[in-house]
């Protein structure tokens, strides 16, 4: 083990899976002189070269030669610079990339991944914090990952690269400078698998991207106060885990969720669903979610501080659950 | 700085054309009609379901087009794709099949008129969404330049598309890059049903290729020699690393937006004299006939020959069978 920024460790996935296949390259603004808005592609130009691309201002154009450029043979990798951005090109995502194989009879599948980093940081306000990953968990086709540490980061960017399917994969941007353990060598962690971060038998928790780090503070109270909980960190959003949560859930029967996005259609409105459809019965407790009110992410502190989830609001939950 | 676009017409004596060359034309063009009329018959006797779009009078631009391009070039094409489609060398069968929403479909019957594609002849896809080709094409291109093959990419795009983001995005992506693209314009007069110029700022879509700094060339899109020529210097020179460029082809549209659009919005004079006056196939076998580069029993050989195979493709897609509903899943993901 060796312990690296998140940062760092999707820039060592890139590192590794471009040298072990040179049909993959990066396109995305500000990646060639700045390494990124995020500093996340630092030093990639120097051993790639003209494989490191930096785009117009164009998030249509890049989505979509990205594409173009996957049906011709080559793995793109893009940037979206903000997760917000996917507005500009959702054409792209929806209508393409996620189609193409399935609509032409699997003749070629588009074999790519999308990064797009997401999330509250810096009072970004309305157009720069949100998270979005539940808008493509409604899109039969892609698959959307979302990792809430360096070794997921590496083992799922890597994963996304291999993976002949287009992926969707979100980063928080608060997660960046966030340093953890990541395994030595090569490391993959698989797309579809949701991971049982800790056991625990009164409630199970399910969580991801940033808001796993929340839960896992969350779950330390409450442990404390005599509830176990049981973390699971989805880590895939599509395709969803549903045994993992499942099986988790007819142990100990109570089932909340977490996450930064606004509750309201969010992916823990779907979890909440399947559990309901499949595993009423085990339930002794509605189904709790924790997620963003129903507004715009707000600028002032005081207001960006109300609509944020903190590991209160989520302890908070759980209690009335018991 | 690129000039303003240039108004080419055919220069090449038909003597100068090989004898291949001229009947790969006539052979496509008719081709392509005939199919497209068995399309629109099948269509109303409720055999071929969904939204289906016609490229009747606009052969010339696919088949001069498309001479000009290897199996291993790529075509983007739009929602009025089956002309592209069979001039970059699809199978007829396979084709009429897929509009027929059956198993045997080059889409195995899960995209049908809207959306066919054939990647093994390098058509990578109509496209339901008006300017959905435009940046895909840019990236097959692309592609190509990373490869250092001396490939291309034709995105084929029409006038109402051309007020598309998308393709501006990607006509100043294709120049900054010198990207081997061509964005092929068939100006048919009509986006759905309104008269382009009643939305467009431009009475030349060509004249857009200046604000990108790429060559923008206007050529008669009904004058399959026309566009053969002009798509062959602007091929070329995209294969020589020179970059992208507008082609205009001004044509019409002939039929409907869609097969059974009831057209309110001009009238049957109106059309009807347009294809008397333009109508590519005539006007090909006017001037091979006059030229004496080709007889009248050849051209009826190649017709016949068309037709039989037209048969047999209808034949084939009539009896194929549907897809099996456990298809539905299949081919989601990899």
């Amino acid at each position: 083990m060796k312990t690296i920024t998140f940062s760092q460790a999707t820039l060592e996935a890139m590192q590794e899976e471009m040298r072990r296949d040179e049909r993959v390259f990066v396109l995305g603004e500000d990646i060639v002189r700045q390494g990124g808005i995020f500093g996340q592609f630092k030093g990639l130009p120097d051993e790639f070269g003209s494989r490191i691309i930096d785009t117009p201002i164009s998030e249509t154009a890049i989505v979509g030669a990205s594409v173009g450029a996957a049906l011709a043979g080559m793995r793109p990798v893009a940037d979206m610079h903000f997760a917000d951005f996917v507005g500009v090109c959702f054409d792209e995502i929806y209508n393409q990339m996620a189609k193409i194989y399935y609509m032409f009879g699997g003749q070629k599948p588009v074999s790519m991944v999308l990064r797009a980093p997401d999330g509250l940081v810096n009072q970004a306000a309305a157009q720069h914090s949100q998270s979005v990953e539940a808008f493509f968990l409604h899109i039969p086709g892609l698959k959307v990952v979302i990792p809430s540490n360096p070794a997921d980061a590496k083992g799922l960017l890597k994963s996304a690269i291999r993976d002949d399917n287009p992926v969707l994969y979100f980063e928080h941007k608060q997660l960046f400078p966030v340093k953890g353990e990541v395994p030595e060598g090569e490391h993959l962690v698989p797309i579809g698998k949701a991971k049982v971060v800790k056991e625990g038998k009164d409630v199970t928790l399910v969580s991801w991207s940033m808001t796993m780090n929340l839960a896992i503070k969350a779950a330390q109270t409450l442990e404390k106060e005599g509830i176990s909980v049981e973390l699971i960190d989805l880590r895939t959003v599509s395709p969803l885990d549903k045994e993992t949560i499942l099986s988790s859930v007819e142990k100990t029967s109570r089932l909340a969720i977490a996450h930064e996005a606004v509750k309201q259609g969010g992916v823990g409105a779907e979890i909440s669903a399947i559990v309901a459809e499949e595993a009423l019965d085990c339930l002794d407790a509605p189904i709790v979610r924790v997620g963003a009110p129903f507004t715009p992410v707000p600028f002032a502190r005081s207001l960006e501080q109300a609509y944020r989830i903190t590991p209160e609001k989520i302890a908070a939950g759980i209690r009335g659950m018991m | 700085m690129c000039a303003m676009p240039e108004r080419k017409e055919a220069v090449l004596p038909l003597t100068g054309y090989d004898r291949e060359a001229l009947k790969f034309f006539y052979e496509t063009m008719v081709k392509i009609r005939n199919f497209e009329l068995t399309v629109e018959k099948y269509f109303f006797e409720g055999e071929i379901p969904g939204f289906v779009h016609l490229y009747i009078g606009e052969e010339a631009i696919a088949t001069g087009v498309m001479a000009n391009l290897r199996k291993s070039d790529y075509i983007q094409s739009t929602h009025r794709g089956h002309g592209h489609t069979i001039a970059k060398g699809a199978d007829l069968k396979h084709m009429m099949a897929e509009l027929f929403g059956k198993s045997t479909g080059c889409c195995k019957g899960k995209g049908g008129s809207m959306h066919i594609a054939d990647f093994s002849v390098g058509m990578l896809g109509a496209n339901g969404i008006v300017g959905g080709g435009f940046t895909m094409a840019t990236g097959a291109a692309l592609a190509q330049k990373m490869q250092k093959t001396d490939g291309v990419s034709v995105a084929f795009f029409g006038d109402g598309a051309s007020n598309r983001g998308t393709f501006h995005e990607a006509a100043n992506m294709a120049a900054v890059w010198k990207l081997p693209v061509i964005f092929l314009c068939e100006n048919n007069q009509w986006a759905s049903t309104t008269p382009y110029l009643t939305t467009t700022s431009v009475a030349d879509i060509a004249d857009r290729a200046q604000g990108y700094g790429m060559p923008g060339v206007i050529v008669d899109g009904n004058d399959v020699f026309a566009v053969y020529e002009a798509a062959k210097d602007l091929i070329d020179r995209a294969r020589r690393g020179e970059g992208p460029c507008i082609l205009e082809c001004k044509t019409y549209r002939i039929k409907g937006h869609f097969v059974g659009d009831p057209e309110m919005y001009r009238t049957k004079k109106e059309v009807q004299q347009v294809l008397e006056e333009t109508d590519p196939i005539p006007r090909f076998e006017k001037k091979v006939l006059d030229a004496g580069v080709m007889t009248r029993e050849e051209l009826d050989s190649i017709a016949a020959r068309v037709n039989k195979e037209l048969n047999e493709a209808l034949e084939y897609a009539r009896t194929s069978p549907e897809p099996e509903v456990s298809a539905l899943f299949e081919g989601l993901y990899v």
